[in-house]
Order: structure tokens, then C-alpha cells, then sequence
């Protein structure tokens, strides 16, 4: 084997944290490297100090033997290595071939060669089997076509390392499957990958090595195939994690009905028919693939969008049109996507924890702002949630995604709603995070509330639902007990095959009027 | 209505209709390569002022016509540089940047002139760009007089057009503007500095509004005034939102705008009963209509107005 790349000695400051410590890190050619850690493990920094964005503090990169200058990402892409962002760099209004092509010619240049471009894109898409349109406009890609076009362009620059950070977070299930897949197959072909992430089923499933990074330090390093999910986990977060267990529950009354509830919508937006109840004190799950009318469920009960036909009753009365009226029947929501709908970044911590209920004598007084009481209600969520690096005075944009989500948890729970809607709430959070915020889940559970889940993750669903339906084109499945759900019967599902479903849920319904 | 088919069929009306544009498509190629590369540059205005003046004063203290409109472009391209410097680097403001030059560069201007030309009563005049007609085609009957026998920086701001469709769509250099006006951490990726990419754009973005300026002092009219801008700099503004910041539709909007503009004023003199402030407010009614109808179809640089900072997003 040989060594592609090594990282010695890596150290990085900001201000007062040290975000890499002494680490040192290396690939052989051929070899899928996972780099596992939790949020703020210092993953990103490393990555980025290696591409020339930072330039570390100490420490040296070494690509092929030779050491690369540090704070040039172009002396790092003439090295051949290749990053595939996150967030990804691309240019939504140009096309799949200009966003390759930017940089890879001389600028002085004075005409570009573009149909050698295509030709050159058109070879390396059929050597990797990363389909993709080159004049298609990115915007009119889907996710995983855009990440497809990242990769490229990291080829076309003769990548022969290559970076990626987080690539599975914005990805369905499905489409997860396939990167990994295209990835064997690029180490297959000779090139070396570090893929970065803080899911163990992947990292499990894809890798041949485990790094694991925890405050900004190197803990372990295993080969993939003589560690476990379990190991791992606590490698990752420095002690056992458990993800909470529900307690059994009694259900109450019938807090939320929904009947025969339709919305009009483009593509996966429409919900069809769609009847449900959520009593007191139980979770009920529903799953499905991403884009089956999840997130228009989502809104309909928190008020966001009417239906178009049909009736939502809370408590038996039935629910006016509007957020304002949602929140004031005690429904809160943790929203789908937290940077787009669950806060203001550029506004206070403090102006973020009360902006739901502003109008509440509480918090205003005829027209005007009761700063004191709401600088006081923000300082005790951040203390009884437990969000770490945030002040009441600071924007919430510096805030982690997990406690960002701790601050949105944290600002609903606190209005004690009957009724919660909570969509894909550990979406791109830690393991450490997902159990706290599964955690209070159950509280609020076990308060009496109502919890409607609405989530892609199967394992989180079954740990936390009492009973799952799956919502397929916009109708809902019958509801099973999470007691007899497994992951073949939940993909039957979610596939929309309800045969079984509709077996049990009738065996349901009559051992209920048995007792 | 005969009036109007009279006026559409004088030569004279057609003729102007390029002069009158020729300002209008110099600063509009201006403002779109500056919000291309992701800044907004309300400075036009006043760097159009500028320009009228020092293309005005070089010549008036004896240097070239073309001197004019080089030292126009080298007084537009510091200004650019000013802009550039405080929204690129310090990430500051636009609108308000961009405004405080506008400002800053018309008194400027009016102060240099004064100190040159202290006490006169009206403004002292130069020999300006005189018509060149094209051999052969300005004997074209009708588009000769129209279309090719135009002083000589109207035809560079047609050639100005061609040349900047060509290095925005088929250039690494292009891309590379456009790709930051869309998203400059892009760039940043691929191994460019957007930084970079973004001043010497808006350098060279305000050097065609410098020159826009020198034009009016030097080929439209002979003298300088304080006044004379008076406006054109917010119409180029607005024509690069009608021509969705591409310069061909760019070239289109500003002669249809003139258009306009050419036919107001000869509204004016020839139908009577009418005040003539309704028809000096026709051009500028219409491109607000034209203005609506387009920008339904706009696809606006993504990064347009945000400032970049490395390792931010």
C-alpha cells in the first residue's frame, strides 16, 4: 500500500477553543477512511486546514511525500486532492458544465474550450456512473443530482483524493445508499476517500478505517471490520449513550382529529383523505420516504397552510385557520428545517425564545416589549436545556444545529402545549443531541401531552412512537402498534403495500375492544 | 395622429436615438458587470458626473478627445476601486457605499470645475467627437444617417457590447465573474479568489461609467454642468434589471429607452395643449411598465448584495 496522504501534528485555535489538538491522520490508496465525531468534534476544521481554506496553527499535510503550502485550496487542488462541501459550493443559475468548468482554465485565457469540457465530464460521468445532464440548470437538479455534479467537479480537477464532509446529511435513505456505492467503486479504481460523519450505520457500512475525533483530538482508530456500532458510539461521545427508552403509557382522550383532511399540492406536496386522532399522553410515528406529504402534514396542524377540504378538531372544537390559532389551542411545533422556519439566525436568542408568543401578556404590555420577562424566560431555557455557547444577547445564527434545536425544544416546551408536532426533530444531530432531545420527547409525553413524530428515521420512530402509520402520496397507512413494527413490515409501508398493516390494525383495534 | 406618423418617419428623430443611447448602454454594461460579480453599484451617478468633468477638463486644458475619455475611465476605475474596497474587503453596505459615492463624486466634481473655471457665467465650451460616417454604408439611404454616421464612442459602446458577451459567456475569465456573482464560495473552491475576481470587476464596471459620463460632455453635448447627469445614472439601474444582466438585452434597453426619450422631445415641440412635463415623464413611465413585464422572467445573481467572507457562510 501507499501512503496518498498524511496529516501530522495538526493544531488549530480560534480565539479560546482548541478546535484540532496534535492530530495526525493518514490514507493509504485505495482505502475509504471514515472521520467520525460528534458536532464540533473539530472534523470540519481539519478538512478544511487539509483543502487550504484555514491554515493550521502547527502541523504539516503531506500529499504523495510532498508537504503542501499551508492556505492555498489551489495548491492543494494541483495536489489532487478534492472536497466535496457540505453546503455545496455550487452555482444554482449556471449550468452542471459551468460549474465544473470554473477555474480550470488559465482566466487569461481567451476563449474557453468548452466542447472539450463536455467531452471530458461526458467520459468521467460514464467511468464513475455519475449521470448528470451537463446543461442542465443545478437549480433544477434534485439533491443527490447536485451532489453528483460536486463529485464531478472534483474529478474533472483530477482529484485523486477525495473529501467529503457530511455527504449523507441532506441525502435520502435511498440516495445514501448509492453514493456509498459510487464510492466503493471509485476506491475500487484507485482512489483514496475520507468521508466525514457522526452516523454509525454508515460509517459501519462504508468505510475500511474509523478515525474517531472527539474535542479536537484523535481517540481511536480502528479498522472497520473488528469494531462495533456500540464501540464506536462511545469512542464518539467519550461515554455509553443510550438512546432513552419509553415508558408504557396510558392514552387519553382524543386531543387532535383529523377527518378526511385534504390539501392541494405540487408533486409530494398534497394530502389526501388523510384521518387521524392523537390522544393524551401517546406518540403517534409517521414515516415515509421524503416528499410524500410529510411536511404538508406538518404544516396543516400547526396552522401554517388550511386544508382544502375537510376538518381538524382539537378537543372537539374545531381549529380556525391560522398559526396564531394553532399556538393559542396549545399546539406547538418543532419545524422540519430549523435554519429556515425555526429561527431568525440574525436576531437574539431572547427575540427568537419569545417570537411565538409575543402577544401573551407575558411578554408585551399595550404594544410594548417586556424585555425583562423575556430576557429572563430565554436565560432559563438556555439553562434548563442545556444550549451550550449561546448568550441572550447573541445571534442565533453562531448556535450548532443541535443546540439550535435544544433552543427551538426548549422555547416550545416551556408553553407546555397539549399537542406537539414534531418533523424529522434529530434531522443532522449527534448522537449525543438525538438522545437529549428524544429525552424530552418522552417528558413531554408522560406530561400529556400528545406527540405527533413525524420523522425518516426508523430507529427513532420505533423507539419513540406507540403507534406508526406511514403517509405514502399523501395518504396515511393504517396505524400499527410500535410493538409490532419491524423494519420489513415498516418498508412494506412505506412502499405503500398496507395488506399487513390493515391485518394488524384490525387485530388492534379488536384486542382493544376485548379489554 | 399624423403628427406621431411624422415624427416616426423624420430621420432626424432615428439618428438621435443612438446618440441619446450611447450614454445609457456605456453605464448599463457598467452597472451589469459590477452586479454580475455581486455588488450592487448605486455610484454610478455620481461617477458619471465625474466623468463628464474630467473628460470635459482634459480637453478643455488641451489634451486629446480620446485623453478625455481615458482619464474619464481611469477617474471611473478609482472610484471602483473605493466602492470595491469598502463592500468587498469590509463587507459594507451597498446601498449606503454606493450612495455616499454618488454624492461624494458629483460635488467633487462640481468643486474641481469651479476651481478651473472660477468666474464664468456659462460654461466654456470644447470641440467635441464630430460624426464619422462609414465609407459606403452611411450613404445607405436611411441607415446610413441613422445607424453609421455616429461619433466614434458610439460605435466603441456598440463594439463595447459585443465584447462583453463574449468574455462573460466564452471566456474562463466570464465564468469566473459570473460563478462569483453567483456564489463566491464556489470559487473560493475551485481556487480562485473571489475577493480579487469581485474588485477588478467593479473597477472596470466603473470605468464604463466614467466613460458614460465623458461621452455627455464630449460627443453629446460641448461644456460641462452640474446637472447634467441628471438621472441617466438610476435609469442604467434599472435597464439592467430589463435586461435581465445580459448585454445583448442590455444594448436593447437603453435604445429603447432613447427611443423614448427621442420622441418625447419631439412630442413636445410639436403638439400644443399639453404641458411638456407629461412628455418628459413618458420615457421614464414606460421603462417602469417595461420594467414589470420583465422582471417577472428575472433570474437575479444569487450572491447580488452579499458580501463574502472566507469560512463563512
Amino acid at each position: 500500500m501507499t501512503r496518498v496522504l498524511e496529516l501530522s501534528g495538526i493544531t488549530k485555535r480560534f480565539g479560546a477553543t482548541l478546535a484540532n489538538d496534535a492530530v495526525s491522520l493518514h490514507l493509504e490508496r485505495g482505502e475509504i477512511v471514515a472521520l467520525l465525531g460528534e458536532n464540533g468534534a473539530g472534523k470540519t476544521t481539519l478538512m478544511s486546514i487539509l483543502f487550504g481554506h484555514y491554515t493550521a496553527d502547527a502541523g504539516t499535510v503531506r500529499v504523495e511525500g510532498e508537504v503542501l503550502p499551508p492556505g492555498h485550496p489551489r495548491a492543494a487542488i494541483r495536489a489532487g486532492v478534492g472536497m466535496v462541501h457540505q453546503h455545496f459550493a455550487l452555482a444554482a443559475n449556471l449550468t452542471v458544465l459551468d460549474n465544473v468548468m470554473t477555474g480550470t482554465e488559465p482566466l487569461w485565457r481567451l476563449r474557453s474550450d468548452r466542447s472539450g469540457a463536455r467531452a471530458r465530464l461526458a467520459a468521467l460521468a460514464e467511468r464513475f456512473g455519475l449521470r448528470v445532464d451537463p446543461d442542465a440548470r443545478v437549480s433544477d437538479l434534485s439533491v443527490g443530482e447536485r451532489q453528483r455534479v460536486e463529485i464531478l467537479k472534483a474529478l474533472y480537477n483530477d482529484a485523486s483524493i477525495l473529501i467529503l464532509d457530511e455527504p449523507t446529511a441532506v441525502l435520502t435513505t435511498q440516495e445514501a445508499e448509492r453514493l456509498f456505492a459510487t464510492l466503493r467503486d471509485m476506491a475500487a479504481k484507485g482512489l483514496s476517500l475520507i468521508f466525514i460523519s457522526h452516523k454509525l450505520h454508515e460509517v459501519m457500512s462504508a468505510s475500511d478505517r474509523v478515525v474517531v475525533l472527539r474535542g479536537g483530538r484523535v481517540v481511536a482508530e480502528r479498522a472497520t471490520r473488528e469494531t462495533s456500532r456500540e464501540e464506536l458510539a462511545e469512542l464518539m461521545v467519550g461515554r455509553a449513550v443510550d438512546r432513552p427508552v419509553r415508558p408504557p403509557a396510558t392514552p387519553g382522550p382524543v386531543l387532535l382529529q383529523a377527518r378526511d383532511v385534504a390539501v392541494a399540492g405540487k408533486g409530494g406536496a398534497s394530502l389526501k383523505g388523510v384521518d387521524f386522532a392523537l390522544r393524551a399522553g401517546e406518540t403517534l410515528g409517521i414515516i415515509g420516504v421524503s416528499g410524500n406529504g410529510q411536511t404538508t402534514l406538518a404544516e396543516v396542524v400547526s396552522g401554517v397552510l388550511a386544508p382544502a377540504a375537510g376538518t381538524l378538531t382539537v378537543r372537539g372544537a374545531p381549529l380556525a385557520s391560522g398559526v396564531r390559532a394553532a399556538i393559542a389551542a396549545g399546539i406547538g411545533r418543532i419545524p422540519e428545517d430549523r435554519h429556515a422556519e425555526g429561527v431568525l439566525g440574525d436576531m437574539t436568542t431572547w427575540e427568537n425564545v419569545v417570537l411565538e408568543r409575543i402577544w401573551s401578556p407575558e411578554f408585551s404590555r399595550r404594544g410594548v416589549v417586556r424585555r425583562g420577562a423575556a430576557r429572563a424566560a430565554a436565560a432559563r431555557i438556555l439553562g434548563d436545556y442545556d444550549v451550550r455557547g449561546a448568550q441572550v444577547d447573541g445571534r442565533v445564527r453562531l448556535l450548532s444545529g443541535g443546540n439550535m434545536q435544544k433552543l427551538i425544544l426548549g422555547r416550545v416546551l416551556e408553553a407546555a402545549p397539549d399537542i406537539l408536532v414534531a418533523a424529522q426533530p434529530s434531522r443532522g444531530l449527534d448522537e449525543g443531541a438525538i438522545a437529549g432531545v428524544h429525552r424530552r420527547l418522552i417528558e413531554a409525553r408522560a406530561r400529556g401531552a400528545g406527540v405527533l413524530l413525524i420523522s425518516e428515521d426508523l430507529d427513532e420512530v420505533i423507539a419513540l412512537a406507540d403507534r406508526i402509520r406511514a403517509i405514502v402520496g399523501g395518504r396515511l397507512s393504517p396505524a400499527i402498534p410500535a410493538e409490532r413494527a419491524d423494519a420489513r413490515l415498516l418498508g412494506l409501508m412505506m412502499a405503500g403495500d398496507w395488506r399487513a398493516a390493515e391485518g394488524i390494525a384490525a387485530g388492534a383495534e379488536g384486542e382493544a375492544h376485548a379489554l | 395622429m399624423s403628427v406621431l406618423l411624422d415624427i416616426l418617419a423624420s430621420v432626424g428623430l432615428w439618428e438621435a436615438v443612438l446618440r441619446i443611447a450611447t450614454p445609457l448602454i456605456l453605464g448599463t454594461l457598467g452597472v451589469l458587470l459590477c452586479e454580475r460579480v455581486g455588488v450592487l453599484n448605486l455610484g454610478i451617478e455620481g461617477i458619471m458626473a465625474f466623468g463628464a468633468m474630467i473628460g470635459w477638463l482634459t480637453v478643455y486644458s488641451g489634451g486629446d478627445l480620446w485623453a478625455g475619455i481615458a482619464a474619464a475611465a481611469a477617474c471611473g476605475a478609482a472610484f471602483g476601486l473605493l466602492h470595491a474596497l469598502m463592500t468587498v474587503p469590509l463587507g459594507l453596505s451597498q446601498h449606503v457605499t454606493g450612495l455616499g459615492i454618488t454624492l461624494f463624486a458629483s460635488s467633487v466634481a462640481y468643486y474641481i470645475f469651479r476651481l478651473a473655471v472660477p468666474t464664468a457665467s456659462s460654461p466654456p465650451t470644447v470641440e467635441p467627437f464630430r460624426p464619422l460616417p462609414v465609407p459606403m454604408l452611411s450613404d445607405i439611404p436611411f441607415f446610413g444617417p441613422v445607424l453609421f454616421t455616429q461619433t466614434a464612442p458610439t460605435y466603441l459602446a456598440l463594439v463595447l457590447v459585443a465584447i462583453l458577451a463574449f468574455v462573460l459567456y466564452r471566456t474562463p475569465l466570464g465564468l469566473a465573474i459570473r460563478m462569483t456573482g453567483e456564489n463566491p464560495h464556489a470559487v473560493e473552491a475551485q481556487g480562485i479568489d473571489p475577493i480579487l475576481v469581485r474588485i477588478g470587476t467593479i473597477m472596470a464596471g466603473s470605468a464604463l461609467m466614467g466613460v458614460a459620463g465623458a461621452f455627455l460632455t464630449l460627443a453629446a453635448f460641448n461644456s460641462f454642468f452640474p446637472t447634467m447627469v441628471q438621472g441617466r445614472g438610476w435609469i442604467c439601474i434599472a435597464l439592467v434589471v430589463f435586461a435581465l444582466w445580459r448585454p445583448g438585452r442590455a444594448l436593447l434597453g437603453a435604445v429603447l429607452f432613447a427611443f423614448f426619450d427621442a420622441f418625447q422631445l419631439r412630442l413636445q415641440t410639436a403638439v400644443d395643449g399639453v404641458p411638456y412635463q407629461l412628455f418628459l415623464m413618458l420615457p421614464y413611465l414606460l421603462s417602469i411598465l417595461a420594467l414589470v413585464v420583465m422582471a417577472q422572467r428575472a433570474r437575479v445573481p444569487q450572491a447580488l448584495m452579499q458580501p463574502y467572507r472566507r469560512g463563512e457562510r
